[in-house]
């Protein structure tokens, strides 16, 4: 039977990235349908009626949604090239780990946003500290435990990806947030996604990623005026 | 020392759910193990080293290496023991279940706990929210028996749990929390996997939970009025 793929996301999402380094490096062929935020298709609707949310992986009519969710079903269901460890335990501290920096993300990335798009001196000075004392927590276990080997794209590193989205918040806002002084390790992490052959294939292109957020920056501020 | 050799060691409290459904796990696994009983709110110097970036329970140390997280640590212990499998074993499947132990945990227990802790309009909002994601929950059900079909599985008991709690719960805040009319099914499946003597046998004393919650209770209102 041929296999049917479909991803429904959003090329500006690391959610939606996520899935589609899996899908490549498992080498599945897919259909992407690019979704907008304020305008849901009825296929998306219908397909996650519980988040209504990007990422949703489509497989053969059947639909999964949670980014690390389909993660996991992508490996389990193509084999090959596994993006998890093999051995149990070593599994299970990429998944505490994916899971520990999408909780991080979720406390940084609202704090970010609340900096990015306020429109206000003082609600972005909040924002940036707000961020930079989630990021400290990253930074201490990055730095402690190097909680991946780094060299191989896996669960974790592709799941770390998302940290990228700091550093384009930042250029878009003109402003620091990750500096290479307050955190060495996390900044040499995002150098590797800038310009490693293989972990790049983790960001979008990123004029136009930081296009996109500037948009929304700058139309923010100016209708805070 | 916790963990040596080939041995299981589960670092837990007695009115955890956490701990709880990892000792679920365990039972099921019919895996021998040494519980360790932390003392909360202070924590042992052990737990502190087995889990320094969460600093909380239940913590599995296996052939001493030690893991964090219960939804984790049961995932690693039906990975490495393999009868009586929690999750099935259709990647599809797996996917429905990981996705509604998320859904449980992220939107029905945080609604749970403000229910418990807020008064006023935020509880009765809180206590309304959780009653819909019970709704939304109850749908994963599909007809059957339980999450798992037949028998108990990986999201039986990943969410079981919130049947004991959140009755002790309304009666102690005063909120509806479980409405039988609304998720009639899901009530139905909360008392049968509650009574399953294998989970019965795990819960902590009812009574000393009631006092236990109460005192809680007490503690979170008095903070509020500070």
């Amino acid at each position: 039977m041929a296999e049917e793929v479909k991803l429904f996301g959003k090329w500006t999402s690391p959610f939606s990235r996520r899935i589609e380094v899996a899908l490549k490096l498992k080498g599945v062929e897919y259909e992407f349908f690019e979704e907008d935020t304020f305008n849901k298709s009825p296929a998306l609707l219908n397909y996650n009626p519980v988040h209504k949310k990007i990422p949703v992986l489509v497989h053969n009519g059947k639909p999964i949604a949670e980014s690390l969710v389909i993660m996991e079903y992508i490996d389990e269901t193509w084999k090959h090239n596994p993006i998890l460890p093999i051995d149990p335990f070593e599994k299970a501290m990429a998944r505490f780990w994916a899971k520990f920096i999408d909780d991080k993300f979720w406390a940084i990335w609202p704090a970010v946003k609340k900096a990015m798009t306020s429109g206000g001196e003082k609600e972005r000075e909040e924002g940036i500290e707000e961020a930079q004392l989630h990021l400290d927590t990253l930074e201490t276990q990055l730095k402690e435990k190097k909680f991946f080997g780094g060299e191989r794209l896996g669960f974790v590193e592709i799941s770390a990806s998302l940290i990228i989205w700091i550093v384009v918040s930042q250029e878009v806002m003109g402003v620091e947030i990750l500096t290479q002084e307050k955190f060495p390790a996390l900044h040499e992490l995002t150098q590797k996604f800038v310009h490693d052959d293989v972990f790049k294939q983790c960001v979008p292109p990123w004029e136009p990623l930081v296009a996109y957020f500037k948009a929304q920056y700058w139309g923010a501020v100016a209708a805070s005026k | 020392m916790a963990g040596n050799g080939d041995g299981v060691t589960l670092l837990g409290y007695w009115a955890s759910p956490y701990a709880l459904r990892v000792k679920w796990a365990l039972k099921i696994k019919e895996v021998q193990y040494e519980y360790m009983e932390e003392h909360l709110p202070d924590k042992s110097p052990m737990l502190l080293q087995y889990n320094p970036v969460h600093k909380k329970i239940p913590v599995l140390v296996h052939k001493g290496k030690p893991l964090a997280e219960s939804l984790v640590i049961i995932e690693y212990i039906d990975e490495v023991w393999k009868h009586n499998p929690l999750l099935p074993q259709d990647p599809y499947h797996r996917a429905k279940a990981r996705f509604w132990a998320k859904f449980a945990d992220e939107k029905c227990v945080p609604a749970m706990f403000r229910a418990f802790s807020k008064v006023g309009e935020e509880q009765a909002q809180a206590a309304e929210e959780l009653r819909e994601n019970l709704k939304t929950l109850e749908s994963a059900l599909e007809g059957k028996q339980y999450f798992g079909g037949e028998t108990i599985g990986f999201l039986d008991i990943a969410v079981g749990w919130i049947g004991c709690w959140a009755r002790m719960n309304e009666e102690v805040a005063g909120v509806n929390m479980i409405d039988a009319e609304m998720i009639p099914l899901l009530s139905v499946w909360f008392q049968k996997f509650l009574e399953l003597p294998i989970i019965k046998e795990c819960l902590p004393p009812q009574d000393k939970l009631l006092e236990h919650t109460k005192e809680f209770h007490k503690m979170l209102m008095m903070a509020t009025l500070t």
